[in-house]
């Protein structure tokens, strides 16, 4: 009935979406070709985000080897590439059909786990591929390999930056259209109730275990696929994406976008890689400013970007609210009063919220 | 393969076991008690090691430095502890890690600014330069010091636990710390002397290991990732536990290293031999942890919990 104010946390993630997906004609405009490369390393990473965000935002299953499945994605284009395959399709299964293998048999281990143990043994099958991959000296080892044919599908080739941008932008907006929908489903409730009491969906007769695991593989495959994106933009591969720190870097990017929401991840990765290169241009150490920013956000709390633009959004309904009391012109002055408190001191007013 | 040379992989094993059982000692408390995950305990192991090659660098006496390596590893850990790690202990894992990987970023390009990337060489003090000589087989005396420290440690740590009143709320306060709480018993404060106590010995750990291993920015990644598969193969909080996953990982991975590329080159062609042997002993300890957990997700050896 009231003219439904503009919810920042629905809009900016969206025209966030519109303006990655013209960067590549301002990156033309501007001649800044070095754009469309760091662009598309963003969305790649939002990509894996997302699919961390699957597992641990929706599932509350705090992987710490999420690396696992990027290197694994990435190798599936490198090792059929060095003995001559380029068919995309092919790279393609290789990543689905291996990150989906791998995901089960690694879920399905370490699901028998909770808590603090789930976070070390996944941890530690991230760190069994790390050392897999080290210590594959026919493929470079240590050094890493060189894709010597990138992922061609028909006449498109993803080793050519443009069309990998479109392709990663393709998928990274088929992600988020996914979650958004994957999130109200009914298998989306599930897996976000098996976080909040497993016991209780176990009641209600659904199998949390099945539930976790499917969230697991489903998450796994789509790093995989971020992992494909990002050997083919490379051109190159190194175990070095296998790295216990990469895990770490997807969890900050999940929980400073905000954790279980659709956006998070895209905001995240943008945030933290945007802050990464900016701090670059300024110092070599920019780890030392980075490591303290991650600390004071585990500090403040879990909401994310995505909290923050929510809580701006109910105090903007908040304020319409109060200025549609008194346009009514009501006599009761206490009225407006009540609407200016702040939403949170209000438990009742998040009811409101259409979310 | 003959028993000399087993005999001295056997000493490696059980050297590397006591490095890693001076990590997770304390970080087992730390975990059992508070549920705190500390990613950052492999900071301290590197600033002990720091100011163990550099005080004795300056002095010239180990012991000293060993003893500066324990106090500057304690007065960076109780700062970590009190600015912190003591606000998160309410929060669940996910804060813990993001908290802690933001440090272990911080002091390893910290590390980096100050003495740079190459890594700092360490000589072995001179006392220990020698070679110790045990049933025919002569074994560096400073690899060998380092074993019996670790288990003088352990020793100690067993007395602590179990005959102190200090070891008896640690015990207390792994099975049950709000009970212990209610009990009247400062919970937060006992936290706080135990993070202290594990950071000293992480920072003995680091110092010790400067001789034997490179003492660099992110020396601590390797060890605490073993260190944490060590917790979780012994059981979350559990000392005992501690000590005999210690000292399994390192001889798993010892003898791994050594054995499997050889007994593969039994079983399959060279070539496949080489190239899998070192891949597969690399992730022996992993598989290790896997087998446990899949098999005993609580530990081998738990902390009964009610």
């Amino acid at each position: 009935m009231f003219p439904t104010s503009l919810r920042v946390s629905a809009a900016l993630p969206l025209a966030l979406l519109a303006a990655l997906a013209v960067v590549p004609f301002v990156a033309d405009m501007a001649g800044q070709p070095f754009w469309l490369s760091f662009f598309a390393r963003i969305l790649i990473y939002a990509i894996a985000a997302s699919a961390l965000n699957l597992a641990l935002g929706f599932g509350g299953l705090v992987s710490f080897g999420h690396a696992l499945f990027l290197g694994l994605g990435s190798y599936a284009v490198a090792l059929p590439a060095a003995h001559g395959f380029a068919q995309g399709w092919l790279h393609l299964l290789v990543v689905l059909g291996g990150c989906g293998l791998v995901a089960l048999l690694v879920g399905a281990v370490s699901l028998r786990t909770t808590g603090m143990a789930f976070i070390m043994i996944t941890l530690a099958f991230a760190q069994m591929g790390y050392f897999l991959f080290v210590s594959l000296k026919a493929y470079g080892g240590d050094d890493g390999l060189a894709v010597s044919q990138t992922s061609r599908f028909f006449s498109v080739d993803l080793g050519a930056v443009r069309p990998l941008y479109v392709v990663a932008w393709l998928v990274l907006a088929l992600v988020t259209w996914w979650m958004t929908h994957l999130r109200a489903s009914a298998f989306g409730m599930a897996l976000r109730g098996t976080r909040q009491n497993a016991r209780r969906v176990q009641a209600m007769g659904m199998q949390p275990q099945q539930i976790k695991l499917v969230a697991y593989v489903l998450s796994g495959v789509m790093c995989g696929v971020a992992g494909m994106l990002l050997a083919n933009m490379n051109a190159y591969v190194s175990p070095s994406t296998l790295a216990w720190t990469v895990s770490g870097d997807l969890i900050v990017m999940v929980v400073l976008g905000g954790m279980g929401s659709v956006y998070g991840p895209l905001l995240g990765a943008l945030v933290f890689l945007g802050l990464e290169e900016v701090l670059k241009g300024y110092t070599e150490h920019w780890m030392v400013v980075m490591g303290p920013l991650i600390v004071l956000m585990a500090l403040l709390g879990r909401g994310g970007l995505v909290g923050l633009m929510q809580r701006l959004d109910e105090r903007m309904a908040t304020a319409l609210k109060t200025r549609m009391a008194g346009s009514s012109a009501n006599l009761d002055t206490r009225a407006p009063v009540s609407a200016t408190l702040p939403a949170q001191d209000k438990p009742g007013e998040a009811a409101w919220q259409p979310r | 393969m003959s028993t000399t040379l087993l005999l001295a992989q056997l000493l490696n094993g059980l050297q590397y076991g006591v490095l890693l059982f001076l990590l997770a000692a304390g970080l087992t408390l730390v975990f059992g008690i508070m549920s705190f995950v500390n990613l950052a305990h492999g900071s301290l192991y590197m600033v002990g090691a720091y100011a163990g090659a550099l005080s004795y660098d300056a002095t010239g006496s180990f012991a000293l430095a060993l003893l500066a390596a324990m106090a500057a590893a304690l007065v960076i850990g109780m700062l970590m502890e009190l600015t912190i790690v003591s606000r998160l202990y309410r929060r669940d894992h996910l804060d813990h890690v993001l908290a802690t990987f933001g440090l272990v970023m911080f002091f390893n390009e910290l590390v980096r600014i100050i003495w740079g990337p190459q890594p700092l060489f360490v000589q072995v003090p001179e006392a220990l330069g020698g070679t110790v000589k045990l049933l025919g087989l002569n074994y560096p005396a400073y690899r060998f010091a380092i074993i019996v420290v670790g288990l003088v440690v352990a020793v100690l740590a067993q007395l602590v636990i179990h005959k102190t009143r200090l070891g008896m709320l640690i015990r207390a306060g792994a099975q049950h710390p709000q009970m212990v709480s209610a009990l009247g018993v400062n919970i937060g404060l006992l936290n706080a002397v135990l993070f202290g106590l594990g950071a000293m010995l992480a920072g003995l750990a680091g110092a010790m290991a400067g001789p034997v291993l490179s003492v660099q920015s992110g020396m601590g990644e390797s060890v605490l990732i073993a260190t944490l598969v060590v917790i979780v193969i012994g059981g979350v909080g559990s000392i005992k536990g501690a000590l005999y996953a210690s000292l399994i990982v390192g001889l798993v991975d010892t003898f791994g290293r050594v054995l499997l590329p050889v007994w593969l080159r039994q079983v399959a062609e060279r070539s496949l031999a080489d190239a899998a042997g070192p891949a597969l002993a690399s992730m022996s300890v992993y598989v290790l942890m896997a087998l446990v957990l899949a098999l005993r997700p609580q530990g081998l050896f738990p902390v009964r919990r009610n």
